[in-house]
């Protein structure tokens, strides 16, 4: 059964790297719903948090596949279930129709977003939440033509006890030490 | 080690010296011209093959490779040279060969200016290469070359490529030496885990009717010795992949014979008889295993294998053995039983019967008028006593040879399995013979693939390489056309080859040859071309419309194996 998938890449910071990871959905005709890259805790190490809608088996693979490129150190899979996430998007709204309607407090205020620049154009607002979220907020801004929406990918944090990326990295420090 | 002051492409040669290269394939031009200039004072340490194309280049490193153990070294230049190297790049890629391909590239402040010769080879390499890197600063050049030997050749290995920019060629560096032995992101093998050999050896003491497949592992992994010992005590009968033949010679008394499409009666059919399937060093291509959910249904499966991403990929394991085969076929020696299997070995003596009685009599000693391929890859089998270095092609001939030429040695078996490279054959069988002279190298080729590289001649001809090429000439694209028949209605479509006299093209590059097509002149002409000191060409001239039996249809089940149309 198809569903959504958090893969969590942990790499080196190598030209190219992300070309081959986005290769290994590529070949298997996979698509990337949404991509973001950025430095992990860990200084040089860089963490791709991607979102597919997979087969449990097909996700299992692509992390293999992963795996197996050489500046990948580990990849893992988690449905959406064992992990919290959120996507941050910004909306940007002319402030003439704002201005005559008196329901903008109560807009920002239900949806939990804030006001990021107001100019004597426009509104700079910005909300984070689940896909769902920033999209209601967006069908409710459109009512005064929002002029820019931009939604950023997921990032996503384990709800497991167990931090398993420290302890591969205990192990993998292990075997390199072993191999001096 | 003290530091000396040199410059990119000489350390660039210094790093192939201290990495032990004794020879390299390649082609110049502009963008790589700096390193071979460093190569022309190197003339004694290493010798480099100047090939007629830079897909010659690459066949023959591939060659090379195969028969030595050691990786190929290809040089190519930028743009068009670059690309040239593509198709034996995927070719390497998918049969695990290791490679480390130096190419040119433009200087680095004319990167993405579409430069003459430029051509973006780091990202068009990157799905078909184990790892590649451009290197734009000379102070990388020990480093990653360091890198690229390590990378190439050890776990599961294949091909890495390293782009020069040119000015990293011309620049100076402190250079100095250090060969690689780790990477952080990269771990080659996984020691492996007792309890798996546990439960494998559990396995392989109960069953009753185990099977073990020989891959290319057991070659590249030196299992050899090991794996002849497992079945021996075992009594485990023995199939071998495509790639894994010669591991284990031809008349082991447990070798039962070919996997997959083209393979022997038995093993594919008795592949879904076996209780237990012991898989070592192998990746279940779809030629192997037919329709998968029809695929060894009452057996279950060991699989002994370095890269993960194999396990689980195509059939599903019930134990899987991570790790180097030799390291694990050692360790399960010693927890399994003696056996014999005396019951399950006549299941396949029965097979071998009537594969014998329907295919093999008709293809090695035919009685009807025209030459078969299998008469004359078993005449030079014969008279090279099994220990030549087969080469081959891609195609019918490719799988006669492969059905019928007898091995006594490990890694004489040089061909291209997983991409199915037509072309491959004249090239790699260059290689082949630089990387074993002292052995006799034979190459059979098609018609088709013949000229798809024959410009090698050239090469074979100028570095008087003694390659006996074989070509086994129907005048059509014969696997195509044997589809055509059985699939497609006999709608023979643009399969049939208008060719040339290749005996007079030969003999334009210098290499003598003759053409044979009566059934009495066979023998006498197979020993004039293996007595003649030199490279030779031989055309046998075969029957025009025959087929390679058994088959394993497409979509079919290995157990649904044709004998005959």
């Amino acid at each position: 059964m198809r569903k959504e998938y958090i893969l969590t890449v942990y790499s080196e910071n190598h030209i190219g790297l992300l070309t081959r990871i986005t290769n290994v959905f590529t070949r298997r005709k996979t698509n990337i719903d949404s991509l973001t890259v950025s430095e992990s805790a860990l200084q040089g190490i860089y963490k791709f948090t991607i979102v597919i809608h997979c087969t449990d088996a097909m996700a299992v693979k692509l992390v293999s596949q992963i795996e197996k490129q050489i500046d990948v150190l580990k990849a893992f899979y988690h449905t959406n279930a064992e992990m919290i996430f959120q996507e941050i998007a910004l909306y940007k709204v002319p402030i003439e129709p704002i201005y005559e309607s008196d329901t903008i407090e109560t807009i920002v205020r239900k949806a939990g977003a804030r006001i990021l620049e107001i100019t004597k154009d426009y509104v700079v607002i910005e909300k984070t939440g689940h896909k769902e979220d920033t999209q209601a907020l967006f069908e409710e801004l459109n009512q005064f033509k929002v002029m820019q929406f931009i939604r950023s990918g997921r990032v996503a944090i384990t709800r497991d006890p167990i931090e398993r990326l420290s302890e591969f990295l205990k192990e993998r420090d292990a075997f390199l030490t072993s191999l001096d | 080690m003290t530091a000396k002051k040199v410059t990119g492409s000489q350390a660039l040669i210094l790093s192939l010296m201290e990495e032990g290269v004794d020879t390299i394939f390649g082609y110049p031009g502009g963008a790589i011209m700096p390193v071979y200039d460093a190569l022309y004072d190197f003339d004694k340490e290493v010798k480099h093959i100047l090939t007629r194309h830079e897909q010659g280049a690459i066949h023959g490193a591939q060659g090379y490779a195969r028969v030595t153990g050691k990786p190929g070294i290809v040089f190519a230049t930028s743009g068009p040279g670059a690309t040239n190297l593509m198709t034996g790049i995927a070719d390497a890629m998918i049969d695990s060969t290791p490679l480390v391909c130096i190419t040119g590239q433009v200087a680095e402040p004319l990167l993405g200016t579409d430069a003459f010769q430029e051509s973006d080879i780091v990202g068009m390499s990157i799905p078909v290469t184990k790892w590649n890197y451009q290197i734009t600063t000379s102070e990388e050049i020990p480093k990653v070359i360091a890198q690229a030997f390590y990378i190439a050749t050890t776990g599961r290995p294949g091909p890495v490529l390293i782009d020069v920019t040119k000015d990293a060629q011309f620049g100076e560096l402190e250079y100095e030496y250090e060969k690689c032995k780790k990477i952080r992101s990269y771990v080659p093998e996984t020691s492996i885990d007792p309890h798996q050999i546990k439960a494998a050896a559990d396995l392989i003491n109960e069953a009753k009717k185990p099977l073990l497949f020989v891959g290319q592992g057991i070659i590249i992994s030196h299992a050899e010795e090991e794996v002849k010992t497992f079945i021996e005590k075992t009594g485990i009968p023995a199939a071998w992949t495509l790639l894994g033949l010669s591991a284990l010679p031809t008349d082991h008394p447990l070798n039962v014979g070919m996997l997959g499409m083209h393979g022997n009666y038995g093993p594919n059919k008795l592949t879904n008889e076996a209780d237990l399937i012991i898989a070592v060093g192998m990746r279940f291509d779809d030629r192997v295993t037919g329709k998968v959910s029809e695929y060894a249904k009452k057996a279950k499966i060991i699989h002994i294998e370095i890269d993960p991403a194999e396990i689980d990929k195509i059939v599903k394991t019930d134990v899987a053995v991570l790790g180097d085969a030799k390291k694990a076929l050692k360790m399960l020696i010693d927890n399994v039983n003696p056996n014999n299997h005396e019951n399950w070995h006549n299941e396949f003596k029965k097979c071998d019967a009537i594969e014998n009685e329907k295919v093999i009599q008709k293809d090695l000693y035919p009685t009807k008028p025209g030459l078969t391929m299998g008469e004359a890859v078993r005449i030079v089998s014969e008279k090279t006593n099994n220990e030549a270095v087969l080469v081959t092609d891609v195609g019918q001939h490719q799988m006669i040879a492969q059905r019928y030429f007898g091995f006594k040695k490990s890694r004489s078996n040089v061909t291209s399995g997983g991409l199915g490279t037509m072309g491959f054959c004249l090239p790699a069988a260059m290689g082949a013979q630089l990387g074993a002279p002292d052995r006799t190298v034979v190459g059979i080729v098609g018609d088709g693939g013949f000229q798809m590289t024959v410009q090698e001649l050239g090469t074979i001809a100028q570095n008087n390489l003694p390659v006996k090429i074989m070509l086994l000439n129907n005048n059509f694209l014969g696997m195509v056309r044997q589809w055509q028949q059985l699939f497609f209605e006999k709608r023979y479509s643009f399969t049939e080859l208008h060719n040339p006299d290749f005996i007079t093209i030969g003999k334009g590059f210098g290499i003598p040859g003759h053409t044979v097509d009566k059934r009495e002149d066979l023998d006498a002409s197979i020993k004039k071309m293996l007595d003649h000191d030199g490279p030779y060409l031989l055309e046998v001239k075969i029957e025009k419309e025959d087929n390679v039996f058994p088959m394993v249809p497409t979509g079919a089940s290995v157990s649904d194996v044709i004998l005959e149309p």
